[in-house]
């Protein structure tokens, strides 16, 4: 069994958003990069769990970045990716990223690509349907939980107010979200391994950008909280209705 | 040339999602002076030609067995399809559960740039710009799409839906469609609950409510205002109430009218995917949470004294015994 995990490099959760250059970049100064929580919490370390149950299975990890995502790249090895591939390129451009995943996959030949179920700077979730569009294979989105019995997947997806569960073939490419598995911390014996494992740079291959980034807002200042008096909750039900007509 | 709404059905039923798409891509097909049309797959039992009150003119039924559940790629198949023979230079979906399996699919195979999360009307002044939700909710980023075909998936609640008259035409079409290599075994589907991404109003507790034996009155609540009930990240991951009902950061983004929070500190990663809401309240016992400072209202105190006498008032107001 051969996995492949997609990963990328995201501000932490608590970072600042703020832009320069005119609001066309992110404001980079003094942000803690971390690997996108869906892919490392739930895609990696559930791929991580299939090797705990089957030793043969190899881990991949593929990231399209510069040479900056290699300390994230290092700690998804430290948890348990066997190898990783950079695709040295920088790029905003989900076509553009899935192109070149797609074609690391199909140089590799996996039964299974998992990519966390969005990015938690960009929120896309797109990825994942792309590469599989790419590679003609079938696309579990927003997956909660993948059990693998030799070739079948069974897996639980999210629906509008509810799951279902399906069944396929492998190869497959499957987005994950919570359900799927419980965060980890990397061990000591993990980072002194990954130290050693391979991180392979690779060049990217031509492929098309179909959008661009024009620009950046923030979402203008609210202007600030009335406070209601505890003892009157009627008031605040009439600013709902009267004033917010929110009910 | 047209503007292709993807209309989604579950049960027979069009989702509210797909009202939104579809006033959205009669919007913009008036913007570029085009037909709007809509594409439905499957056997909806709905009257598609009333649905020409949200501005659609046309609709093209795929009637097949093999679309009952959904193969994101057998649709985006199919919606290719469509998409070319009414000649789309836009396709709309909503950015549900559904869109997102679906539209980055129809994305590769067209070549059709895709904004995912799109939250206006695009700018066509100047080419092609969609404003789009970035950094759960923190901010937004413009997005230029130059490719012949665009895809947009509007977020839910973004845009409101507006009914006016007409019919649409209703066409059969006949599409090629590939067997699923995905099968569906089972849907658990929680009946009778407002699904949290379409809600208009979310009422979502957090750790202040000390356990989940105290839920009872955020239910009630819920259900006075037809609301669907939500709670922060401690709460799921304690298991007091399910993960399909965790927002913020890592779980489900909401844009509802109303975000009511129940003893929810307001952390960065909690405000991050509610931030969208157009009317925040806030009830926290500690007048320092950091909540307030993106709220519209709040009431500093104790949310066992002002939930009941918050379900009371709200009683008075509907007028129900």
């Amino acid at each position: 069994m051969k996995i492949l995990v997609c990963i990328s490099k995201t501000p932490d959760t608590t970072a600042k958003i703020a832009f320069t250059d005119n609001n066309t970049k992110f404001d980079e100064s003094g942000v803690q990069w971390i690997i996108n929580p869906y892919d490392e919490w739930y895609a990696l370390v559930r791929a991580i769990e299939l090797k705990e149950a089957d030793a043969s299975t190899v881990i991949n990890l593929v990231t399209v970045a510069g040479a900056d995502a290699d300390p994230i790249i290092r700690k998804a090895l430290a948890l348990g990716g066997d190898e990783a591939i950079r695709v040295n390129a920088n790029s905003h451009d989900s076509f553009y990223i899935a192109s070149q995943i797609a074609d690391v996959a199909k140089q590799g030949g996996y039964d299974l690509i998992l990519t966390g179920k969005e990015t938690i700077d960009y929120n896309g979730s797109s990825i994942g349907g792309m590469v599989a569009e790419l590679l003609d294979q079938p696309f579990i989105s927003l997956a909660a939980k993948l059990e693998l019995a030799g070739t079948k997947a069974t897996l639980t997806r999210e629906i509008e107010g509810g799951e279902e569960v399906c069944e396929a073939d492998l190869p497959l490419v499957v987005s994950a979200q919570k359900g799927m598995a419980e965060a980890r911390i990397p061990n000591m014996r993990g980072i002194m391994a990954a130290r050693t494992k391979p991180l392979k740079v690779v060049e990217p291959v031509a492929a098309d950008s179909l959008t661009t980034v024009a620009g950046f807002d923030l979402p203008p200042a609210k202007a600030g909280v009335k406070l209601v008096d505890p003892e009157n909750v009627d008031e605040l039900v009439r600013l709902l209705h009267e004033e917010a007509k929110a009910i | 040339m047209s503007v292709l709404i993807f209309i989604d059905a579950a049960e027979g039923q069009v989702k509210k999602s797909s009202l939104e798409a579809m006033t959205y891509g009669a919007k913009i097909a008036e913007q570029l002076n085009v037909a709007a049309e809509g594409v439905v797959l499957g056997n909806v039992t709905e009257d598609l030609a009333a649905l020409g009150k949200y501005g659609v003119k046309k609709i093209h039924q795929v009637s097949n067995d093999e679309l009952k559940n959904l193969d994101a790629q057998v649709y985006a198949n199919v919606i290719a399809q469509v998409a070319e023979a009414s000649g789309a230079t836009v396709i709309v979906f909503s950015n549900s559960m559904d869109g997102k399996a679906i539209a980055p699919r129809l994305s590769a195979r067209m070549k059709a740039g895709l904004v995912a999360g799109a939250v206006a009307l695009p700018d066509t002044s100047n080419g092609f710009t969609v404003k789009k939700s970035v950094f759960s909710g923190k901010a937004f980023a413009n997005i230029s799409v130059a490719t012949p075909v665009k895809i947009i998936s509007l977020s839910p609640n973004a845009y409101k839906t507006v009914a006016g008259e007409g019919t649409a035409e209703v066409v059969a079409f006949a599409a090629t469609v590939d067997a699923p290599k995905v099968k569906v075994t089972s849907v658990n589907k929680a009946s009778g609950e407002v699904p949290l991404t379409e809600a208009e109003i979310v009422v979502s507790a957090g750790r202040g409510l000390k356990g989940p034996e105290n839920w009872g009155m955020v239910e009630e609540l819920a259900k006075l205002l037809h609301a669907a009930t939500a709670c922060s990240r401690p709460v799921a991951d304690a298991d007091w109430r399910p993960h399909n009902e965790h927002v913020g950061q890592t779980g489900f983004a909401i844009a509802p009218n109303l975000y009511i929070a129940i003893g929810i500190s307001g952390a960065i990663q909690d405000l991050a995917g509610v931030n969208r809401s157009k009317v925040i309240v806030v009830i926290n016992k500690d007048p320092e949470a950091p909540f307030f400072k993106a709220a519209d209202y709040g009431i500093v105190g104790d949310a066992f004294e002002v939930v009941p006498k918050l379900i009371e008032s709200i009683k008075k107001l509907k007028g129900v015994a």
